[in-house]
């Protein structure tokens, strides 16, 4: 590259969709969070009041970032690693419990949310883990090490409870596969969820029925081929085992509040109408948009507050609304242009730590935007995960931003080294 | 595939949240309207009704409010059924039915459960409403009748019905319309517009305030006042008359084709569908099928007209040029044919002329008339449609196109009917054949006003306006332009005045020189026509309608009329006495010939009505 040895290049796609994102966010909050008592745009008692705060304190968090050398988040990736699982930590000492889950800490008029960091620093972690020379993601040995790296921030997270943010670990099986782990465990970890999210949703007698019926039909369709009956017996059994337990552990282990917390998640307990109320609502606001949608502020499922949630894990209902089908498709758009030239700039990276760190990103945000959006649209049962950039939450925002801007100065020391 | 697993999910998941979108947001538009949105609740503010007056400015009907007991049916919460339905006086069961109809409608749109409370009702029930959520006390104005006469003309509102609200998406259900009479016909100038609010909603179902700030939402318009041409008096007047009578009444001005008064007897007081017995009454008027207070006589009754059709006969025939205004054709006391008697005339008038013939309502002369009218003619096809093309410009034989929403045609048979009717060309027919045409038996109908309208006609000399009973509506202040059309016979003017000299002489000498009014030169014609009904499948005769048509004065006629009474025997028996006594009211406004309005007033045809219904043989014409 040409240019002084000091030089470093930005990716200002990246930066120029991040920016895209969070104000048409904020543009989106303030639609769905006005109410008789603002006064103005920054009426900072109102939500998109204090959410424009926290947008003025992430471009002093982008300096920061950005400014920091870059070697130090591979150097530091451990220290922050472990910095990050003691906050979780802390939270069953100091941290505040908000409709069931002990995940934030208080400071007096707001409240931070270390999961929202734990992402950025166990993908750092991951980064560093894997990149190591001794590593190899096909030995088993590796495997478990990699594993532990993900297993303990979901723990406490789980602990929590907050199943939601847990979900979002699964992203960090795509870098890993990308670094040559066995495809099973891709199939493995969606099974999991899949098990996991369905117990919880339909009970384990029905998803017991369904693993029986799935693998008696596989096995019928290849009994050509003289399947090893013992393999489907065994698959089948463990997968009856996993609902089984999941459900025994939420039923006995869990408490109320733990429990209350999976049911919110999972749409079960806002569900004030009967089943699908949330949805069903955000649905009816996103067709009210048509192609060009009801114009900023016009929604009038969005004024009369219909769609719970709205300006956090339900924001993009509001976009439908009042920006119609074009609106909702540049959102779409965007992230998947963002997501998209995460991993084409990952690709590029000459270190293996960037490249896992910047799969990992690619990752995290396309978990939450594959959930999020497929949970407001329908398409998907409720688990409650903001999307990125834009629902409301200062944690979130800044976890976000943290995680997007080192992989931003990461690429663009990137260049340094050549 | 390491490389790219990501990237393919990652447009998957792209292109999935793209058809999704497309899906919900373009292709399935069900949930456009505001009325399809949940968010919006949709409020009606319902104007007041546009008045009714009379052509003297004097009050028909006004408005009273009423106070209907809506349903929202989404909106209903739990409620204690019992208590509820004890308020609204009402069986849990009825209730229940009540309910599920509604929500078969529409569960979002407003349905009626309880319609017109009176005052007290609304005020004991209106302190409780807030504890039923979804139900809620509707305002609305219902008819005040200053009158106890004229339900025929004023006609009624009455509760929307389904098919009306698929093809007029104004009304919702539970709304009101005109469904008969004026208010049916003028339903658009006198209901005014609803004001709609668009409140928009919280998702507890809570007003946070007008929609877009109102700027969708609109004021009711009221509606406009009309001025009816009936004489609010006179009609009274006629109604006195016609009691314990059965037939029509209609009074034109004929030089402006307003309709004076349109009775139809037996009616009914217009004030008993209003309110809650509204129903009970309409149901004993809709299924009194005997005197059928509901039908108006004067639109709708078909009467074969009698002898004042002679006066056409003897119109046609000094247009056509078949006989002089002085040339006289004997009657013997019958009309020969080839020696054989066609017609019995009542009397033998001797050599008869115009003036003469019809003072005396001869027969004989007018079967002569029609059968040279008809046989000038190279065929009696031809002839036939002729004679029918000069009753049609009178506005004979379909309907006249007055303002009103009933009404019949009537009936002159042309050429074809009778082919039809004789089997031509396999068997011919002539003139002799049709011969009862002449002085309006036979095959001929025509209902009360088409009778007025012609009399009018006459009146005029040879023109008229379409009756109609608009006189102004407040506000556009016009009527409409069909009423505004001189309509000309097909008789030039010149040749009424030999008619309307007999018409004079029905008078002064002819068959209703006992019932002259003094002080006014009423020109009229008696009829008395025979009719049959069927008992058991058997044609029986019955006793003769009653028929007189008149206008007054002579020169420069300020009312024409046509009286109709069933089953009343000779024409200035009844129907002459009521058309003198009408004409009299409403010239002088008072009353001299008391001692035929005596005879009118304590007479009645209720024995002659109950005949047929006896099961016994019954003399007629006595």
């Amino acid at each position: 590259m040409t240019g002084s040895k000091n030089h470093v290049r930005f990716d200002w796609l990246i930066i120029f969709i991040y920016m895209a994102l969070v104000s048409m966010g904020w543009v989106n909050i303030y639609s769905a969070s006005l109410s008789d008592a603002a006064k103005g745009f920054f009426d900072f008692s109102q939500i998109y009041g204090k959410q424009m705060i926290w947008i003025g304190l992430s471009l002093i968090l982008i300096i920061f970032v950005l400014a920091i050398e870059s070697k130090f988040y591979e150097r530091f990736a451990s220290v922050i690693y472990i910095a990050s699982l003691v906050s979780l930590l802390g939270l069953f000492v100091f941290g505040r419990t908000i409709a069931g889950t002990t995940a934030w800490y208080d400071f007096g008029g707001f409240s931070i949310q270390p999961s929202e960091f734990a992402k950025a620093a166990t993908a750092l972690a991951l980064g560093k883990y894997v990149s190591d020379i001794q590593t190899d993601m096909k030995d088993l040995k590796n495997q478990v090490g990699a594993f532990i790296i993900l297993a303990l921030p979901v723990l406490l997270i789980i602990m929590q409870p907050d199943p939601g943010s847990v979900l979002v670990y699964a992203a960090f099986v795509f870098p890993l596969y990308r670094e040559g782990l066995h495809g099973v465990y891709l199939l493995l970890g969606l099974f999991t969820i899949v098990i996991f999210v369905s117990t919880l949703a339909f009970g384990s007698i029905w998803v017991a029925l369904g693993v029986l019926l799935i693998a008696g039909f596989i096995f019928f369709r290849r009994r050509k081929k003289r399947p090893n009956i013992i393999k489907y017996v065994l698959i089948a059994a463990s997968c009856i085992a996993l609902t089984f337990s999941v459900s025994y552990i939420f039923n006995n282990v869990f408490k109320q509040h733990h429990r209350d917390r999976f049911n919110i998640v999972l749409g079960k307990e806002v569900d004030s109408r009967g089943i699908g109320y949330n949805t069903h609502q955000s649905e009816i606001a996103i067709s009210n948009g048509g192609w060009l949608g009801k114009g900023w502020t016009e929604g009038t499922q969005t004024k009369g507050n219909f769609v719970p949630e709205q300006h956090t894990d339900y924001i993009f209902s509001t976009v439908g609304e009042e920006w119609g089908f074009l609106g909702s498709m540049l959102v779409v758009l965007l992230f998947v242009g963002l997501i998209i030239r995460i991993i084409f700039k990952a690709e590029k990276q000459k270190t293996q730590f960037g490249r896992v760190y910047g799969y990992s990103v690619a990752a995290i945000i396309f978990i939450h935007f594959f959930v999020n959006i497929g949970m407001v649209t329908g398409v998907f049962p409720t688990v409650g995960i903001p999307l990125p950039f834009f629902s409301y939450g200062g944690s979130a925002l800044w976890g976000f931003t943290i995680l997007l801007f080192i992989f931003v100065k990461l690429d663009g020391a990137n260049y340094h080294y050549t | 595939m390491r490389k790219i697993i990501l990237i393919a999910l990652v447009l998957f998941s792209g292109l999935l949240f793209s058809a999704r979108l497309f899906y919900l947001q373009v292709y399935d538009s069900t949930s456009d309207s505001l009325y399809q949105n949940s968010a919006i609740k949709i409020m009606y503010d319902f104007p007041q009704r546009g008045y009714m007056f009379d052509r003297n400015g004097e009050l028909l009907v006004s408005n009273q409010p009423s106070y209907d007991v809506m349903v929202i049916p989404r909106d209903v919460k739990e409620l204690d059924t019992l208590e509820f339905c004890g308020l609204l006086k009402i069986t849990k069961e009825d209730f229940k039915e009540i309910l599920h109809k509604a929500n078969v409608y529409s569960p979002r749109l407003p349905s009626v459960v309880l319609p017109q409370l009176n005052k007290a009702d609304y005020a004991s029930l209106s302190e409780k409403m807030y504890k039923y959520e979804g139900f809620y006390i509707q305002r609305r104005s219902l008819r005040e009748y200053q009158v106890n006469h004229s339900a025929n003309v004023m006609g009624y509102i009455a509760e929307v019905n389904n098919a009306t609200i698929e093809k007029e998406p104004y009304y919702q259900m539970g709304e009101l319309i005109g469904t008969a009479g004026v208010e049916k016909e003028y339903e658009n100038v006198l209901r005014g517009r609803k004001g709609v609010k668009y409140i928009q909603k919280d998702r507890f179902n809570r007003d946070i305030g007008p929609y877009k700030d109102g700027v969708f939402d609109t004021l009711p318009v009221r509606g406009n006042d009309i001025q009816l041409t009936i004489d609010a008096a006179l009609q009274k007047y006629g109604t006195d008359l016609m009691i314990h009578k059965r037939g029509g009444i209609v009074a034109i001005e004929p030089s402006t084709g307003e309709i004076l008064a349109l009775v139809s007897a037996p009616n009914y007081d217009p004030g008993l569908l209003v309110g809650r017995d509204r129903s009970k009454n309409f149901t004993k008027l809709w299924y009194d099928t005997i005197s059928k207070p509901l039908y108006d006589r004067g639109l709708m009754g078909e009467y074969p007209p009698g002898s004042p059709f002679k006066t056409l006969t003897g119109l046609i025939a000094l247009q056509d040029q078949v006989v002089g205004v002085d040339e006289t054709i004997n009657c013997p006391g019958g009309y020969y044919y080839n020696g054989r008697r066609l017609m019995k005339c009542h009397g033998a008038h001797g050599p008869t002329a115009m003036v003469h013939g019809i003072a005396q309502s001869c027969n004989t002369y007018f079967a002569a008339l029609y059968r040279r009218s008809i046989d000038k003619y190279p065929t009696v096809q031809e002839g036939t449609d002729h004679w029918k093309a000069h009753l049609a410009s009178f506005g004979l034989g379909d309907f006249l196109g007055y303002d009103l929403p009933s009404g019949k045609r009537g009936f002159i048979p042309d050429s074809k009917f009778y082919n039809k009717f004789y089997n031509y060309p396999k068997y011919k027919w002539f003139s002799t054949a049709t011969i009862s045409n002449s002085i309006g038996q036979g095959e001929i109908s025509l209902t009360p006003i088409q009778m007025a309208n012609f009399t009018a006609t006459i009146a005029n000399r040879g023109w008229y306006y379409t009756p109609h009973i608009i006189k102004n509506i407040k506000g556009p202040d016009t009527i409409p332009e069909p009423f505004k059309v001189k309509h000309h016979t097909t008789v030039e003017p010149k040749y009424f005045d030999p008619v309307v000299e007999g018409m004079a002489a029905v008078y002064k000498e002819g068959t209703a020189s006992y019932i002259r009014i003094p002080g006014i030169e009423i020109c009229g014609k008696t009829g008395t026509a025979e009719n049959f009904t069927r008992i058991d499948g058997k044609r029986v005769q019955l006793t003769d309608h009653s028929i007189f048509v008149a206008f007054a004065p002579k020169d420069n006629p300020k009312i024409a009329i046509a009286v109709f009474v069933e089953n009343g025997y000779w024409g200035s028996r009844w129907a002459g006495r009521i058309a003198g006594l009408m004409i009299e009211k409403y010239l002088k406004g008072e009353i001299t010939r008391t001692d035929m309005e005596k005879y009118v007033l304590d007479g009645s045809l209720e024995d002659e009505y109950a005949k047929p219904y006896s099961g016994q043989p019954f003399p007629i014409n006595r």
